[in-house]
């Protein structure tokens, strides 16, 4: 019945082929609309670690000053960053299963490789637990270990571009690459890893590239590697040397620790507080105590991944998705009300109110099918053009990670296309089913 | 095989109520041929549509062969008309877009019926009715009164209990209605029972019993005689009924 059911649409479509191109049409722009919101919104709305997002936190303390809250619109937010003094005593202490101190840098890499030119490579100068706690994937070799830390010592992993851009793609475990004036022996090479958003440092952008390269935090600390992101100051700092730098209160390192348990959290959340009024009784950090863990889901919403716009034009989206099937509504009711003295017919012959409603619900579903392949290819192309437009003044990868559709957006959008034929489509089905078979047998 | 006991129907709006069927009796047996007469809004339509439960009505009982079908729910009268009744309508009633082919296998669909049961029943139907080398055409390329032997040829091809036809030449010049009369009559010896609606008294004449609805109720009423063709025909007001037949 249903290869009938699906003849009748075709020829029911072809009957009409303005009024069904304008119900495509409608669906189209609407679930174009939709689609487009939907992959910017699912871009940046998803879990970028999914596993083990409960258990990493990031770890903030309120060292900022007593006159003022570090965020003035929200002053229950302490400072995302640490101070030098803070993060050390924090990662010395030992007291979570891992944890880490990182920030972002960068330094001219001088490939030996013949025709690739010197480039400013973007470094994560970070202690080794990296790479375990946010599950980063070997291609070759692997990170390195708390000895290169502490040494330190100049090696060095690579993301898999920057392999491929500079020992075009081999194992270059072990061989040499040079950094300014220092040459780092590579100890292992990354899959290609990008999470999206960048949870673990969201100070340099949501969705920025990872960095081309590793370095241990301790050997950062060494070469006194320059602070590529924010470095926030809540008084006036009077020493000018890198040593005065780390002893003041300014902001700048990322921590992160890794509780596999809630009690763990807990614990953790008590040992920081602890300190914390170590530091008051040793008169510093003024402020009321308010040191926060967050979670990487509670980490993307406090640093608003997400922002408040984002959600308003998803509604408005699906406002609009709405306008757009009350057209077709009206249009089905049109059609096939015009229809009805057939409808009349083939229920004099036989056809139950079933048959009828499953009848016109296989055109309306046809018409939402259709409405959803042209409203995808409508936000492939909408997507491209965001892309172009955010090309020229914009960080292109970011844009470019943005309004990738995945197959995920693909299968939602057919759904939701489905979903918007079956809204549209029930009332007027329903409606020419209930037709009286007798009223329209003397018209016919 | 078909009997309609005291079956009354109105019409209601806010202001007005309209009987069409009162109390309202008629027995048709096995491979009967009647012929149904009356003036204009007599209720003749109205029988027709109860007859073929495309209408419900308000008291009274149904029997169709040999099941009660007064009180079925909307699915069930589905099933009786799709099972039990073969329709043949004035207007022909063809569905434009479909070839004859497909016209005839409309009813047959709703029967869930094996493709080739259908095509069975469809080159036989048709060649029943002399158009099986017309199977590809349109509707609008036949003539009316081979539109009409579609339309029967449809009505016949689910094998029905009952045959209904409201003024089956009602649209046909005189040729095409004597043709498609002569096939009513052949379906008819080959055993159909048929209730035929019509206000042509030489029509009627050919049926084997005629009886006429003025108000709703049948005011002439003559039992089937099997061996007594050409009925009589009782015609009780003939000046009046004449004026006012269609």
């Amino acid at each position: 019945m249903f290869a009938y059911d699906l003849r009748l649409a075709l020829d029911s479509m072809k009957r009409h082929p303005g009024l069904s191109a304008l119900m495509v049409l409608a669906i189209a722009l609407g679930i174009a609309v939709c689609t487009v919101t939907f992959t910017i919104y699912h871009a940046m709305a998803t879990n970028p670690i999914p596993d083990k997002s409960s258990q990493l936190y990031a770890v903030t303390l309120d060292t900022w000053s007593a006159e003022r809250p570090y965020d003035d619109e929200k002053p229950e937010n302490p400072p995302q960053l640490l101070t030098y003094r803070d993060a050390m005593f924090l990662y010395g202490a030992k007291a979570a299963a891992r944890s880490l101190v990182m920030y972002k840098s960068g330094a001219l890499l001088l490939p030996e490789r013949q025709g690739v030119k010197p480039f400013n490579a973007t470094l994560r100068v970070t202690t080794h637990e990296f790479f375990p706690m946010f599950d980063v994937p070997f291609q070759y070799g692997q990170g390195w270990d708390a000895a290169a830390d502490e040494g330190p010592r100049p090696v060095i992993v690579l993301s898999d571009e920057t392999n491929d851009k500079v020992f075009g793609g081999e194992n270059s475990v072990g061989r040499m690459v040079k950094l300014g004036k220092v040459e780092y022996r590579v100890v292992g090479v990354l899959q290609p890893w990008a999470p999206s958003p960048s949870f673990y440092d969201l100070n340099n952008g949501a969705f920025e590239d990872p960095e081309d390269a590793y370095v241990p935090y301790g050997w950062g600390k060494a070469q006194e590697l320059p602070v590529y992101g924010n470095t926030n100051c809540w008084k006036p700092e009077t020493g000018e040397g890198y040593q005065d730098f780390l002893n003041s209160e300014c902001v700048w390192l990322q921590f992160w620790a890794e509780l596999p348990t809630l009690a763990d959290r807990d614990k953790y959340q008590a040992f920081v507080d602890n300190y914390v009024r170590s530091q008051k009784a040793a008169g510093r950090m003024p402020r009321p105590l308010n040191n926060r863990l967050y979670d990487v889901e509670q980490w993307l919403d406090r640093n608003e991944v997400v922002q408040k716009d984002n959600r308003v034009l998803i509604g408005i989206a699906l406002m609009f998705l709405g306008v757009c099937l009350v057209n077709v509504v009206g249009l089905l009711l049109a059609k096939f009300l015009n229809a009805a003295p057939l409808t009349g017919l083939r229920r004099a012959l036989g056809a139950s109110r079933r048959d009828i409603v499953r009848q016109h619900m296989t055109e309306v579903l046809l018409i939402g099918l259709a409405g959803g392949g042209l409203g995808l290819l409508l936000a492939v192309a909408g997507l491209a053009g965001i892309r172009t437009l955010y090309n020229s003044d914009f960080n292109a990868s970011s844009a470019e990670r943005l309004t990738q559709i995945d197959p995920v957006i693909v299968l939602a959008t057919l759904a939701l296309a489905l979903l918007a034929g079956a809204v549209a489509g029930l009332y007027p089905s329903w409606r020419i089913g209930r037709t009286a078979p007798a009223v329209y047998l003397k018209t016919q | 095989m078909f009997e309609m006991t005291q079956v009354t129907k109105a019409y209601r709006t806010d202001l007005l109520e309209t009987h069409a069927l009162r109390e309202f009796s008629l027995k048709v047996d096995k491979g009967e041929f009647v012929a149904v007469t009356g003036p204009s809004g007599s209720g003749k339509t109205t029988f027709l549509n109860v007859a073929g439960l495309l209408e419900t009505f308000d008291s009274g009982s149904y029997r169709l062969d040999g099941e009660d079908v007064s009180k079925l729910d909307d699915d069930a009268r589905s099933r009786v008309r799709n099972h039990k009744i073969g329709f043949i309508f004035q207007s022909f009633n063809l569905i434009p877009d479909l070839n004859v082919f497909d016209n005839v296998d409309v009813p047959l669909r709703y029967r869930r019926m094996p493709a080739a049961e259908r095509r069975e029943r469809i080159n036989s139907a048709l060649d029943l009715v002399g158009l099986s080398s017309r199977l590809s055409h349109l509707p609008s390329q036949l003539s009316g009164g081979q539109q009409q032997r579609v339309a029967i040829a449809r009505a016949l091809a689910g094998d029905p209990a009952l045959l209904l036809a409201d003024e089956p030449t009602g649209n046909l010049d005189s040729l095409m209605a004597r043709q498609v009369m002569d096939l009513l009559e052949q379906i008819n010896g080959m055993g159909a029972t048929i209730v035929m609606v019509t206000h042509d008294p030489e029509l009627a004449r050919r049926a084997h019993r005629n009886v006429q609805v003025i108000d709703g109720q049948i005011t002439d009423y003559k039992p089937y005689e099997p061996h007594s063709t050409p009925a009589s025909v009782t015609v009780l007001h003939p000046t009046a009924a004449d004026a006012t037949y269609g």
